[in-house]
């Protein structure tokens, strides 16, 4: 069950032609997909498009209706080969991953199927995660449009602009053979807006159907001296139709004034900031009418050569606004225009910073110097010189802590992380290298555990120098979800391969816990729809594992830091692999919440625990956060003078794990710690015994006052 | 040759100038989806373009998290809308947690000209305040002088507690106060109506708007500080005559003190009896009075209230004794009860997670008995297999309450024990390097006295703690005749309480021997 469902949305897809669709930009594609026949859906989640995977999953019954089908992909390559079913058939298919991780994933697959060429139309949604909130490193997708020879579409970033994208991409895809990669930027993904709707359609050729006729072409296949004619025919054909289909559709797009002294070139995806730039310039009105001709270029790749040229002509300098680097388009364009001998003065990376995001800052910044320079007498007197000084603000730079993201409240991950640490603190540092998911968070602070993640899966296949061990045997972690994303060969097998003599910690959370919650093999829920309860350790011993140690609660710290203390020292020569298993506790306390609401409003016996810190045996040194991070347990300063510092506390955010009173123990950090389990609708027997025992407890604590003084103020 | 002519420079569009340009820095998990929801469903519902977005992904762990929407009038033609705020450009900003006001002005989001900023007071301390040994808590203070001077129009109210208080969650009070900020041109009914509309809890939701809304309107009602009495009038314990008889003449030597020094001794008296007993109390009166003497009224008695807070606190250690005390009172249960609503017929469970180790057990054996022990691996080793593992004690069951409520009754033992010899011996050499000082080198008497804030802690952190004191005083030694050996020894005391391994006091400490 994913994070966030999508069931009550998902009934908009039904929306037929003469409605129109509020919502966000992922329900927007999902609807365009069905209204553009597509005959198949696929993908592996990700940020930001993991929303997409999970309105598919959400909007199963409905894909069924139409004999569409959906399967949630392995992984991104697995995603991209499915496409292979456009390549001979005459099917629609769309897949979709995050870039540029999925596509580096996917580019085996994408290479071949470009090479291949399709009959059907292929598309590639790709969620671009550059900039603000990226969890991944800062590289473009364009790389692999320009080195496979597919096309890439960066649609404006409104509803109707990337509707309208899917059609296009579609027939493009149709029109010169070739794979195309529908790029959204990560705020693209959750804008919110309309757009007028037309009927669902179904696929013409259902992959159903085609099974009955399967079809067949060698010439398609990635083999010499096919593979020879691919290239010609890349450069031949395909793409002088792409250019053709390009032009004729007019995929990019013009606004302004048709001439003028200066020009602007943008990418579809970063319309809106440059307008808004525009706008505050006073070179543009609210509805974007511009008076700086602005060319917007939907499609990034290929470049339609005269269009580019014929935008520039009898223009003094343009400006190129590019995100990120390096810029190829920028020297696509400057070859353009050195090669037809212009003397057009090219703008763009100079002006702008070669890397990082474009935010309004950089961009208002950047069109300021472009017009300044290039036609000044644009600009309104006002902001030309601008009256209002800026406010002079304190500093709180140094104030203000940073807030990276972390292990959620109760999460299961922790008491792994503060386990190791514990391990660690008494037997010293080892090499540890992570992976992709929650469990990166371990390399921040309080835990600082792990030193590289080198991909999704790939965290022990990455401490495969240190295979041979020595001394102090490498450590590595890996998820549940990259373990069966690629793991299990290229980490696991790969350990067993080599006789590895070095420890992986599997971190099974029962779910792709990162990516929003989605099932895996290893889920243990029930899914009507995929094969789940696949145990880890049954896929280790069919690789070859033979030291497993497979722990069913995560929470129990002791047994956790004996367990990796016993892979640390053991005798065994070759790999360790410790499944440390607990569910996610976002995950479960969606599911279990409202079921122990409901529980306790029918008067069933409930119980709910919450931990807390009694604050007179608090002595206020924080040891125990620093082997914990949790988000409920936090300090509070108590109104008492002869104390300094503040005290740890434990909020009602608690989900009552234990993980808090565990580590305390295990460490021996100090007795402040308690667990206080509300019984909820006792039974009869239950409430007279306790009656009993408070009566009992009540007349000890009497006697005991009785004997000494008792003072009743604050900070006793 | 240029073809085109040079364009008109044309006035900004004023229909621009309709736009609403909202922000809401939150952190993940605060609900900032629902209330973004809510006001776009809001904006719609009046009629006006809108548009929302937001960075989703690993940022919503946790992390700092923004969301971001524009909206305008339904009479202008397709308004393009930008997906991410500006510096300098921003109308409104709601900040759901304090520190993320504070995010929101380093970002230039929070301008004179322009900006209502609406903010939560209360915090939800990031990672890095937490894990200092000291007090890394960033300071509300300074983000609200600057909020002061940077917003327009300023909402600064506790919407967390506003919002628990009624049962509902903090995205409800920002919208609500979002409604009595008046910062968007709908009317209160409108911003209800698309609660509603949401349908999920919406009548706690309602409570927790309204809650928000008077905020918004009318400011935090002060803090009504009048409630409990000034210290100095506090506790006429309650307690056997005898005893009563002798706190009351430890009151009047209290009483018979400097004045700047009594309330800080008042605290520390009480400390001290409720550990031990009066008798405890007169011993810790004593110990003060010999530095009071030494102590002069042109120095406003700082030595002195730093001794009487610092001996009370070195006088009530923690050992097994008093842990099992605290943790059997009734005046615990109460609090415990209160703190998990424990009411109309529930029951609670209390387990106490505790792990003595031969050292504890030791500590309260007769001193000489201990000390022969102590220094017995062979004996270390057995104490240890019998007792050292944690413990999970039921204390509202009558097994695990008789337990404890024996170990806190072991009071009357507790001088004869190791443990409390240990602690006396410390006691007494650190506060001879204190008077040592006196009365030529009063700073540095202080600074001595206030080392003590280092030492906390159980087991190995007591330990961790035990070794930074020594180190630190090890280094006044080294600058105490110096004319600037106080601040150093101060700046030798912050370091310590930077961070755990005493990585930074280990730096401190060679420029001290650097020079000294």
């Amino acid at each position: 069950m994913a994070e966030r469902s999508f069931k009550a949305e998902v009934e908009h897809l039904r929306k037929g032609t003469g409605d129109t669709f509020t919502g966000e930009g992922i329900l927007a594609i999902t609807k365009a997909l069905l209204e553009n026949g597509v005959g198949y859906v696929g993908g592996y989640q990700g940020a930001p498009i993991s929303h997409l995977m999970d309105v598919l999953a959400d909007a199963e019954d409905l894909l069924g209706e139409l004999g569409i089908r959906f399967e949630a992909n392995a992984s991104e390559a697995a995603a991209a080969a499915m496409l292979a079913a456009s390549v001979h058939y005459p099917i629609r298919g769309a897949v979709t991953f995050k870039g540029s991780v999925g596509v580096n994933v996917a580019s085996d697959a994408l290479a071949n199927l470009a090479s291949s060429g399709v009959n059907g139309g292929a598309l590639v949604i790709v969620g671009e995660d550059y900039g603000e909130g990226s969890s991944i490193m800062q590289e473009r997708s364009y790389a692999f449009a320009m080195k496979s020879q597919f096309w890439l579409l960066d649609p404006r970033p409104n509803l109707a602009s990337i509707v309208k994208s899917v059609g296009d991409g579609f027939a493009l895809s149709e029109a010169s053979n070739s794979p195309v990669m529908l790029m959204v930027r990560i705020r693209s993904c959750h804008v919110t807006g309309r757009f007028e709707t037309r009927d669902n359609v179904p696929p013409p050729l259902s992959v159903r159907d085609a099974l009955s006729s399967p079809m067949r072409d060698f010439k398609r296949v990635v083999l010499p001296p096919m593979s020879y004619a691919h290239e010609h025919d890349k450069i031949d054909n395909r793409w002088p139709a792409a250019e053709k289909f390009i032009l004729e559709n007019r995929l990019n797009e013009h606004f302004g004034p048709e001439e003028g002294k200066v020009g602007i070139v943008c990418l579809g995806g970063i319309y809106n900031s440059v307008i808004r730039a525009l706008q505050r310039l006073g070179l543009a009105d609210i509805s974007g009418n511009t008076s700086i001709p602005l060319h917007v270029l939907n499609v990034t790749y290929p470049l339609v050569k005269s269009e580019l040229l014929e935008f520039c002509a009898g223009k003094e300098a343009v400006l190129m606004v590019e995100e990120g680097q390096p810029e190829f388009i920028e020297q696509q364009l400057g070859a353009m225009l050195y090669k037809e001998g212009r003397t057009t003065k090219l703008e763009g990376k100079g002006i702008f910073p070669r890397a990082g995001e474009y935010t309004g800052q950089i961009m208002l910044d950047g069109l300021d110097t472009f017009v300044r320079q290039y036609a000044p007498e644009l600009l309104p007197g006002k902001v030309l010189a601008p009256n209002a000084p800026k406010p002079e603000l304190p500093d709180l730079s140094k104030t203000v802590p940073i807030r990276p993201p972390g292990f959620c409240t109760g999460c299961p991950e922790r008491p792994i992380f503060a386990s190791l640490k514990m391990v660690e603190q008494e037997v010293g540092q080892h090499q540890i290298t992570g992976d992709i998911g929650c469990h990166l968070f371990a390399c921040l602070p309080p835990f600082e555990i792990g030193g590289s993640t080198m991909g999704y899966g790939l965290g022990p296949a990455s401490n495969a120098a240190f295979d041979g061990g020595g001394e102090r045997r490498a450590i590595s972690i890996i998820g549940d979800g990259g373990f069966w994303h690629n793991g299990l060969s290229t980490s696991i097998g790969n350990m067993v391969f080599n006789k590895s003599d070095s420890v992986a910690i599997i971190v099974d959370n029962y779910y792709s816990a990162a990516t929003g919650g989605q099932d895996i093999p290893s889920s243990r829920a029930k899914n009507k729809t995929k094969s789940t309860n696949n145990p880890i350790t049954k896929a280790l011993q069919g690789a070859g594992v033979k030291w497993i140690r497979q722990i069913d609660r995560t929470y129990d710290v002791t047994r956790m830091r004996e367990t990796i203390r016993e892979a640390l020292t053991t005798e065994y020569d070759g790999p360790k692999v410790i499944v440390a298993s607990s569910e996610c506790m976002l995950n479960r306390q969606r599911r279990e919440k409202p079921q122990r609401n409901k529980a306790i409003a029918g008067g069933e016996r409930v119980e709910v625990a919450r931990f807390g810190v009694d604050q007179d045996v608090c002595t206020g040194d924080h040891a125990c956060i620093r082997l914990s991070g949790c988000p409920s347990l936090s300090l509070k300063k108590l109104d008492d003078p002869l104390r300094d510092d503040p005290v740890a506390h434990i909020d009602q955010s608690c989900v009552g794990c234990g993980n808090c009173g565990e580590v305390a123990d295990a460490a021996i950090l100090c007795p402040s710690f308690y667990e206080a389990k509300v019984v909820h609708n006792p039974t009869g027997f239950e409430a007279w015994y306790a009656g009993l025992r408070t009566r009992i407890i009540s007349w000890l604590q009497t006697r005991r006052a009785g004997s000494r003084l008792t003072f009743t103020g604050e900070g006793v | 040759m240029s073809l085109s002519l040079p364009l008109e420079a044309r006035p900004a569009d004023p229909a621009l100038e309709g736009i609403i340009k909202l922000a809401i820095l939150a952190v993940g998990g605060q609900g900032g989806g629902v209330l973004t929801n809510w006001i776009e469903g809001l904006a719609r519902s009046q009629g006006y373009h809108c548009q929302a977005t937001s960075v989703a992904g690993v940022a919503q762990r946790t992390g700092a998290t923004i969301y971001y929407m524009e909206m305008a009038p339904g009479d202008v033609a397709a308004p393009v809308f930008s997906l991410a705020p500006s510096a300098g450009d921003v109308d409104i900003i709601i900040a759901a947690e304090m520190m993320e006001a504070g995010r929101a002005i380093i970002r230039g989001f929070v301008t004179p000209d322009r900006t209502t900023l609406i903010a939560s007071t209360h915090r939800m301390l990031a990672v890095s305040e937490k894990t200092v040994p000291g007090d890394g808590m960033a300071s509300s203070e300074e983000v609200k002088a600057a909020a002061e001077l940077a917003a327009q129009k300023l909402v600064l109210a506790d919407m967390d507690t506003a919002a628990l208080k009624v049962g509902s969650v903090i995205s409800a009070s920002l919208f609500g106060a979002l409604a009595g900020s008046g910062a968007l041109p709908f009317e209160r009914v409108a911003f209800e109506e698309a609660i509603r509309a949401g349908g999920k809890g919406v009548e706690a939701s309602l409570r927790a708007f309204a809650a928000g809304y008077d905020l918004a309107k009318n400011g935090e009602e002060p803090k009504v500080e009048a409630a409990k009495p000034a210290r100095q009038e506090i506790v006429r314990p309650a307690g056997p005559d005898m005893a009563q008889k002798a706190w009351a003449s430890l009151e009047a030597k209290v009483a018979a003190l400097p004045e700047p020094v009594r309330e800080m001794a008042r605290a520390g008296l009480q400390k001290v009896v409720d550990f031990q007993d009066t008798d405890y109390g007169a011993e810790y009166l004593g110990r003060l009075e010999s530095l009071v003497s030494r102590d002069s009224a042109e120095k406003d008695y700082e030595l002195s209230r730093e001794a009487a807070k610092y001996i009370a606190n070195a006088m009530a250690y923690d050992d097994v004794i008093r842990v099992a005390d605290l943790k059997t009172r009734s005046q615990r249960f109460d609090r415990i009860e209160t703190e998990m609503q424990v009411k109309d017929g529930k029951l609670m469970h209390l387990t106490d997670y505790l792990h003595p180790r031969a050292e504890e057990i030791v500590g309260l054996l007769p001193e000489k008995m201990g000390r022969k022990m102590e220094n017995d691996p062979v004996w270390m080793n057995r104490i240890d297999r019998w007792f050292n593992r944690g413990r999970r004690i039921r204390t509202d069951s009558l097994r695990g309450f008789a337990m404890l409520y024996f170990l806190g009754g072991l009071r009357g033992w507790r001088r004869k024990t190791l443990r409390h010899r240990m602690e006396q011996d410390h006691l007494e050499s650190w506060l001879k390097m204190v008077a040592g000082y006196l009365p030529d080198r009063y700073a540095m008497a202080v600074e001595t006295l206030r080392c003590r804030r280092l030492i906390k802690g159980y087991s190995d952190t007591h330990a961790r703690g035990l070794s930074k004191f020594d180190k630190v005083l090890a280094g006044a030694r080294m600058v105490e005749n110096r004319n600037d050996g106080p601040e150093w020894v101060a700046r030798l005391r912050e370091a310590a309480l930077k961070d755990e391994k005493g990585t930074d006091l280990d730096g401190a400490l060679k420029t001290v021997e650097s020079f000294a």
